[in-house]
């Protein structure tokens, strides 16, 4: 990538001919936006407050397991917090938020006036929050929420009450919502670029929110078909995923996972793009190989596809099948390695800060290796015997979407909060939310690997004796780590309120273009393009 | 990329989509209640289905004013253009998963099935065959009796069906042609064939999924088989239906003096849609109603 791209800074304030500036004011504002701002700021207050939300069902269960015994819920209950948590956390808070740093960001970094489809932008947010509301309403309708575990496996999610069609169908909503907005950045990114803006000069966050759209492309209607097929197997009489009929509850499996796994990519790459951006600003240098970034992105996705069946080791499959996933699913380390070697390399001698995101970036450089070698252990096909369904495996997946998804999303809040507000954030405040989350994290989540090394299932609200010591660990760590959050949330209301006025370019090593425009951006981001050279 | 010297053209607020939202959400919880035999579900999916229909009319309403008023230059019809390939690219996806499914059955689950030994397996007269529609038994407490059926044959209305498509693909082709060398004569008479093509398709299919529940005893119970055929054709089937009513608006604005032969990217978006329901069509020919 060139080292600084010059910018001609044409932006004037003149506006467009095509478009009288009548906006509604007030909350008419956010309904009807087609703002790609707007519409971003929706999605993140949006995603925060599912994250808030299934943070407190996280609460409810270490509560819970506290202590051996059952202290506050039903074992039907603890399932429903167990899966709506999960649900919640992936529809409904992470991916939400990296749509809106697409919608931010991605206009911004090619100079762009907006989005492509700025009414299909505005359609696939407020979609989000209807579906929402039936997954959250799940809570209220006899027989309380869907409680078969994220995943939705047959036979038993045929057998739940009305709550289970509501998952269906908000899992149908957020699937077109995630579709559309696929759409928009795909032709956003291919059409609305600057000129000069090869594909080789783009930023890499736009790079990898690419390469995810099209991942959502392929991935979230093979979702759709899945849960189309229980409805159907649910209430019309069909035989899909039943034997009696000639079906198979493990093809569910089979079609589930081919979506599950790309998902896990899709809440992955785009918190690479933010690393990406965020390290090379700290460390004033430019990313180190550009093109290998690019590339090993491009592989990441392609094996995103052919490793499926790892989730489903103990399920029975034959030997050749066995071993192709295994070998297939070790292969992701290479690119993944590439990754993590030149965010290092770009920290190589470079004049280092250590600011707010850039010791997020850190943090979820070093842990999402933890999270990204156990995830090679459970590609061992012995040892996912041994460690299948046990919390050896929630660690491995906390330390990815925690360390590595969710605490992306908050250093690129604080790396971009400024240019979105034109205010600084309490630099202090966020520091200390920076280490109490990472401390907190890693005392909640280290020691259930050792949990699941010793045996101790995931999804049961009792255990054995042996695991309470450590279990105490876990939901101490977890509290502390559900109340730094609330910290997050005030430093966040603070610097919008009354954070100093932030300037232009409040980091001297940042390079992309939305730094040239002025904090906050003008109502159309980029009136006149820039030219890139 | 941006090389016109031309503003991109970013519309105005808009209340539709939050509409159109609305409506998804009263559509699809009036089916969860009625599904759950909670009584006020069909009133709430007709006013959600009402609310789709307002917005359809007045969202594409408006797009077309603006496409005729001249706010879309090779830019916005560019992008156009990417987000329709996209947008079928994933309805590709759509499908893909229904025949994965098809053929995991047939390939994997039922051989496996059968597969069984005699000693340990209540499956005992069970064989590996298709059209299968399982080997019956109890699960999940309910009790699951093969049904009687006779396969759909390939060679009555779903050969004529694949001609009849064929034929529409043909067809929207000529029209796209006649609008080229701005013949709209040839345009217009090109359409009405491929509508009346599509009506055509789906009286026949209609007929078929008759004949089928009344008397070849085969239906969405009728274990993998009818599960597949009816989830298979249905979709495909509902993509047609889709395809036919978005021909007949473009019908409808070509004999309005709509499109020019530089200037039509609805046209082409709808006609890519429906090669794409044809080539799906040629799909389930084979895969589901020959082999
Ligand atoms: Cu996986």
């Amino acid at each position: 990538m060139a080292t600084t791209i010059p910018i001609q800074d044409v932006h004037n304030e003149h506006h467009a001919d095509n478009h009288p500036d009548h906006h509604p004011t007030g909350w008419m504002r956010w309904v009807m936006s087609t703002n790609h701002k707007d519409i971003g700021t929706l999605y993140l207050w949006f995603s925060f407050g599912m994250f808030l939300f299934a943070g407190a069902l996280a609460m409810l269960i270490r509560a819970e397991l506290f202590q051996p015994g059952l202290q506050f819920f039903q074992p039907n209950v603890f399932n429903q917090l167990t899966t709506m948590h999960g649900l919640i956390m992936i529809f409904g808070a992470i991916m939400p938020a990296f749509v809106g740093f697409a919608n931010w960001q991605i206009p911004l970094m090619i100079g762009a006036p907006d989005m492509a489809f700025p009414r299909l932008n505005n359609w696939s947010f407020w979609l989000l929050p209807m579906a929402g509301l039936l997954l959250i309403g799940a809570f209220f309708v006899p027989g309380g929420a869907m409680a078969g575990g994220w995943t939705m496996y047959p036979p038993l999610f045929i057998q739940g009450g009305p709550s289970y069609d509501m998952t269906i169908f908000a899992i149908h909503i957020m699937g077109i919502s995630s579709i559309m907005g696929s759409i928009n950045i795909i032709t956003t990114i291919l059409n609305m670029r600057a000129p000069g803006m090869t594909l080789m000069k783009m930023p890499m966050f736009v790079w990898t929110w690419l390469i995810t759209a099209f991942l959502l492309i392929s991935a979230m209607p093979v979702l759709a078909s899945a849960v189309t097929m229980l409805l159907m197997d649910r209430h019309f009489g069909t035989s899909f995923f039943n034997a009696a009929g000639g079906g198979d509850p493990v093809m569910y499996q089979h079609i589930f996972w081919f979506f599950g796994h790309p998902e896990v990519y899709i809440m992955i790459l785009p918190a690479f793009g933010i690393l990406s951006t965020i390290i090379p600003t700290f460390s004033r240098k430019p990313l180190f190989g550009y093109r290998s970034m690019v590339y090993a992105t491009v592989v990441l996705a392609s094996l995103a596809f052919i490793v499926w069946a790892h989730h489903m080791f103990t399920v029975g499959m034959p030997i050749a099948s066995q071993l192709f996933f295994m070998y297939a699913t070790m292969l992701i380390a290479v690119p993944t390695g590439v990754k993590v070697f030149n965010w290092t390399a770009t920290m190589w001698k470079g004049s280092i800060s250590f600011e707010t995101p850039m010791l997020f970036a850190i943090a979820v450089v070093c842990l999402f290796t933890i999270g990204g070698f156990s995830g090679l252990v459970l590609a061992i096909v012995p040892v996912d015997i041994q460690l299948q369904d046990t919390y050896y495996v929630v660690a491995h997946f906390h330390y990815v979407l925690f360390s590595g998804a969710a605490m992306s999303i908050m250093g690129g809040i604080y790396y971009w909060l400024p240019k979105w507000t034109g205010h600084m954030y309490d630099e202090r405040l966020g520091k200390i939310h920076f280490w109490l989350t990472a401390i907190a994290f890693n005392v909640t989540f280290f020691p259930m690997h050792f949990l699941g090394l010793a045996g101790m299932p995931r999804r049961i609200p009792d255990y054995a004796l042996q695991f309470a010591n450590f279990n105490m660990i876990v939901s101490l760590g977890a509290f502390v780590l559900g109340a730094s959050q609330l910290l997050f949330l005030y430093t966040v209301i603070k610097c919008i309120r009354s954070g100093a006025v932030a300037g232009n370019r409040p980091w001297e090593g940042a390079e992309t273009l939305e730094w040239t425009l002025p904090s906050p951006p003008p109502y159309h981001s980029f009136e006149t393009a820039p030219v890139i050279k | 990329m941006a090389t016109e010297a031309h503003h991109y053209y970013v519309p105005n607020p808009s209340p539709y989509p939050f509409i159109l939202s609305t409506g998804l959400l009263l559509m699809t919880s009036g089916f969860i209640f009625n599904i759950n035999h909670y009584a006020p579900g069909v009133w709430m999916m007709l006013l959600g289905f009402l609310c789709v229909l307002y917005v359809l009319y007045g969202w594409f309403g408006r797009i077309i004013g603006e496409s005729e008023g001249g706010a879309y230059s090779k830019w916005e019809d560019r992008s156009f253009r990417i987000g329709m390939i996209v947008f079928i690219s994933s309805e590709v996806a759509f499908f893909a998963a229904f025949f994965g499914a098809l053929f995991f059955m047939r390939r994997i689950a039922i051989p496996e099935l059968a597969s069984f030994d005699h000693d340990f397996t209540m499956y005992k007269s069970f064989t590996d065959a298709w059209p299968s529609a399982g080997p019956g038994g109890v699960v999940l407490g309910h009790a699951y009796e093969v049904p009687k059926f006779t396969p759909m044959s390939a060679w009555g209305i779903p050969a004529i069906n694949t001609l009849i498509l064929l034929t529409s693909g043909a067809t929207v082709t000529w029209a796209h042609w006649g609008l080229l060398k701005n013949n709209r004569q040839q345009l217009i008479i090109g359409l009405f064939l491929t509508v009346a093509l599509g009506i055509a398709f789906l009286c026949l299919q209609a007929f078929e999924y008759h004949h089928a529940y009344t008397e070849m005893g085969l239906t969405l119970g009728t274990g993998a088989y009818g599960a597949t055929f009816f989830m298979l054709t249905g979709f495909h089937g509902f993509h047609v239906t889709l395809g036919t009513i978005m021909l007949i608006v473009i019908l409808m604005r070509s004999m309005k003096g709509h499109f020019t032969s530089d200037h039509h990217f609805a046209f082409e978006g709808v006609a890519w849609y429906w090669h794409f329901v044809d080539v799906v069509w040629l799909l389930l020919f084979v895969l589901v109603y020959w082999l």
